[in-house]
């Protein structure tokens, strides 16, 4: 028997929002009867951009069906932009976490997401992009990337929990493990040739300058670059980041974030007061 | 809430007969049968009479034919590995695409060394294709392993002809005789079986004990090697409880067959008869197939099992589904897809096992609570479509 969490259990044996809105404006397909589980979301979007309504209609296990009843609460009264950044592990999070083997419920739940909002912008359902790698249940190597990238998989066992490719016949397993070692590959940092400092600080400046003032400043603050000395990088904070209690936290999320993504790994951001 | 337990080919209650007669094996005569005291030697003689009671149930000639195992899986795997070893240089299997883990599993695993394995297809029913059967068999093959009846559907084979057909090419038959050991009448003295596996839990022993049937003069090696427990034939201390267990189980087994065959039968087709009359688009499957008179598989479209398990579940309704997601695996049971069954009817099959304890009342609650959940399901499901009364796309 599956280990579901109470919330899991709840949302079963009383969904929310089951059946369809009448009037709806955005519908999202996904899933067939051959793979055990299929999801059909119905929204209605009003002028101002916020899904009004959401209802849904599943044929699948408890957990497919609570996965779906759970979107539907998350997004409701929710702005389009919002409803985009809703991902699987959302979904999970939301019920209190589901079983491994039955993650791809919630892929099942973020990919209907994902079809009623491009139906709502009218873009044309897109046609299957990629190539088949799972024949037995119609999964792609685009899709089997991503689930691997966003939820940080690294074994076929975990791929087949996520997208259900490799839970049949088993003759893609090594393709999937490919796949996972592309995007293994391209995860890990490269090595870079060594930059001499003053290629570094002007890197550095650039950096600042392109890609983290502007963020900064949009929330009334700034930063200002005093000194380079080795991998240490001393800035000092301004505007609304010197008053900050959280400009520690800024520090190190986005400033050495983005100096690691665009100059080097190894520099450490230190904050100087003055 | 109270149970209604019918999940019967998942395992059964210990009977209170059964119980009671394997209970003083852990207190007061707890002594090993191997030991030359008398305290000991009469464990011996108890494991002795339940060596013949098992005997009795099976038609066998002679109590020496009966090992005692752990469980139905080894005594499986006990019998297929001692044909492949007992006759060297023989690299062909025949069995089915419907049999149990424990043969089905183990065949995949020597067929990745070095065995040929022939899987006989079985048709909509679930019947056996006798012709590609007996095409099947060449001077090259060890051993034919063939359930006798179905787990899952509880269709039965005709293992009796398939074990003449066997002989008279000189080659070993076993049977996992798991599910048909006490639902329906064996007699292995006019038979041309060799082998044969039974699971203590599945007819009221406890778990933990299985028996296999090896006929007198029949090459064998054991599997389990150790000391001389079961005449050599298996190493290993008795399971002196369960060993007596399985014994009374089987006599219990023998006295009430007609009662399985009547009345659990009729409770069983009443069950299964009202479920198709209420709901519409169900099907049984292996329906017109000869059955064990326990059994029913019952496919309800456009809705998914493990969803029903657990609606039936919150009326303590027991009973198993043959979906995918209840499993564990993706793919709907390999019983029904080798059937063909088709997707929008496998992922809904729910398989009921009755057994002699389950009553008329019990049978009346099934029937009236599965309806509506039924109905419930499909609401939700965007496959049904309630005026065409059928199931749209089913891609």
């Amino acid at each position: 028997m599956w280990d579901y969490t109470d919330k899991v259990k709840e949302h079963f044996l009383k969904p929310r929002n089951a059946g369809e809105v009448k009037d709806a404006n955005a519908v999202g397909e996904v899933g067939s009867m051959a793979c055990g589980d299929a999801l059909k979301l119905t929204l209605k979007v009003d002028e101002k951009g916020e899904i009004e309504d959401a209802k849904f209609q599943t044929f699948g296990c408890a957990s497919a069906i609570a996965s779906a009843s759970a979107l539907t609460e998350m997004i409701k009264g929710k702005s389009l932009k919002e409803a985009e950044k809703i991902s699987n592990q959302d979904i999970a999070d939301f019920l209190g976490g589901l079983p491994k083997e039955k993650m791809h419920c919630s892929v099942l739940g973020r990919q209907a997401l994902e079809a009623a909002l491009a139906n709502y912008k009218g873009e044309t359902v897109k046609e299957q992009e990629g190539e088949i790698v799972c024949e037995c249940f119609g999964v792609t190597d685009l899709e089997i990337e991503r689930a691997v990238r966003e939820n940080n998989l690294t074994t076929v066992e975990e791929v087949t929990d996520y997208t259900k490719a490799g839970g049949g016949c088993e003759s893609c397993h090594d393709t999937i493990r490919e796949i996972i070692a592309k995007v293994r590959d391209e995860e890990r940092p490269v090595a870079r040739p060594k930059l001499s400092n003053i290629k570094k600080i002007k890197m550095i400046e650039e950096t600042i300058e392109s890609e983290i003032r502007p963020s900064l400043q949009q929330d009334g603050g700034d930063v200002e670059l005093i000194d380079v000395v080795g991998n240490r990088v001393l800035v000092a904070t301004r505007g609304a980041c010197a008053t900050c209690r959280a400009s520690e936290i800024t520090l190190k999320s986005l400033v050495e974030a983005k100096l690691h993504e665009f100059v080097s790994p190894e520099l450490v951001v230190e904050e100087v007061k003055e | 809430m109270t149970t209604v337990y019918m999940d019967n080919n998942a395992t059964t209650q210990v009977a209170p007969e059964v119980l009671e007669a394997m209970l003083p094996y852990f207190h007061d005569l707890y002594g090993n049968p191997s030991s030359a005291h008398t305290f000991g030697g009469q464990v011996a003689h108890r494991i002795r009479d339940a060596r013949e009671q098992v005997a009795d149930l099976l038609g066998a000639d002679s109590p020496d034919e009966i090992i005692f195992t752990s469980c139905g899986s080894e005594s499986d795997n006990t019998a297929i590995m001692s044909a492949l070893q007992t006759q060297e240089g023989k690299n062909h299997i025949v069995t089915t695409r419907v049999e149990h883990p424990a043969v089905k599993v183990l065949c995949g695993h020597l067929a990745k060394n070095g065995y040929r394995v022939a899987e006989i297809p079985v048709d909509r029913e679930g019947r056996l294709d006798m012709d590609q059967y007996k095409e099947s068999l060449t001077q090259d093959t060890a051993i034919v392993s063939l359930m006798w009846a179905n787990n899952e559907t509880g269709v039965i084979f005709p293992v009796e002809e398939a074990a003449q057909m066997a002989r008279s090419r000189g080659i070993l038959f076993h049977t996992d005789a798991v599910q048909a050991v006490g639902k329906i009448p064996i007699d292995l003295r006019n038979s041309a079986i060799d082998m044969l596996s039974i699971s203590g839990h599945k007819l009221h022993a406890p778990k933990g004990v299985g028996v296999l049937y090896v006929r007198k003069g029949t090459k064998y090696a054991p599997f389990l090697i150790g000391g001389h427990q079961e005449r050599g034939r298996r190493g290993g201390t008795e399971n002196a409880a369960s060993i007596v267990a399985v014994g009374k189980a089987c006599e219990l087994a023998g006295k009430r067959m007609n009662d399985e065959n009547t009345r659990v039968k009729d409770l069983r087709d009443k069950l299964e008869q009202e479920i198709l009359a209420k709901v519409s688009r169900s099907r049984v499957n292996g329906g017109e197939a000869e059955r064990l008179p326990n059994t029913s598989n019952i496919s309800f479209e456009s809705v998914e099992g493990e969803a029903i398990l657990l609606l039936m579940d919150e009326f303590g309704i027991c009973a198993s589904s043959g979906s995918a997601c209840t499993s564990g695996s993706l793919q709907p049971s390999h019983v029904l897809r080798a059937m063909g069954v088709p997707f929008t009817m496998a992922h809904g099959s729910i398989r009921f096992s009755l057994s002699i304890y389950n009553t008329e009342e019990e049978v009346d609650f099934v029937i009236e609570k599965v309806p509506p959940i039924i109905e419930t399901l499909r609401e939700l499901s965007p496959f049904w479509k309630p005026e065409e009364g059928a199931c749209a796309t089913g891609t």
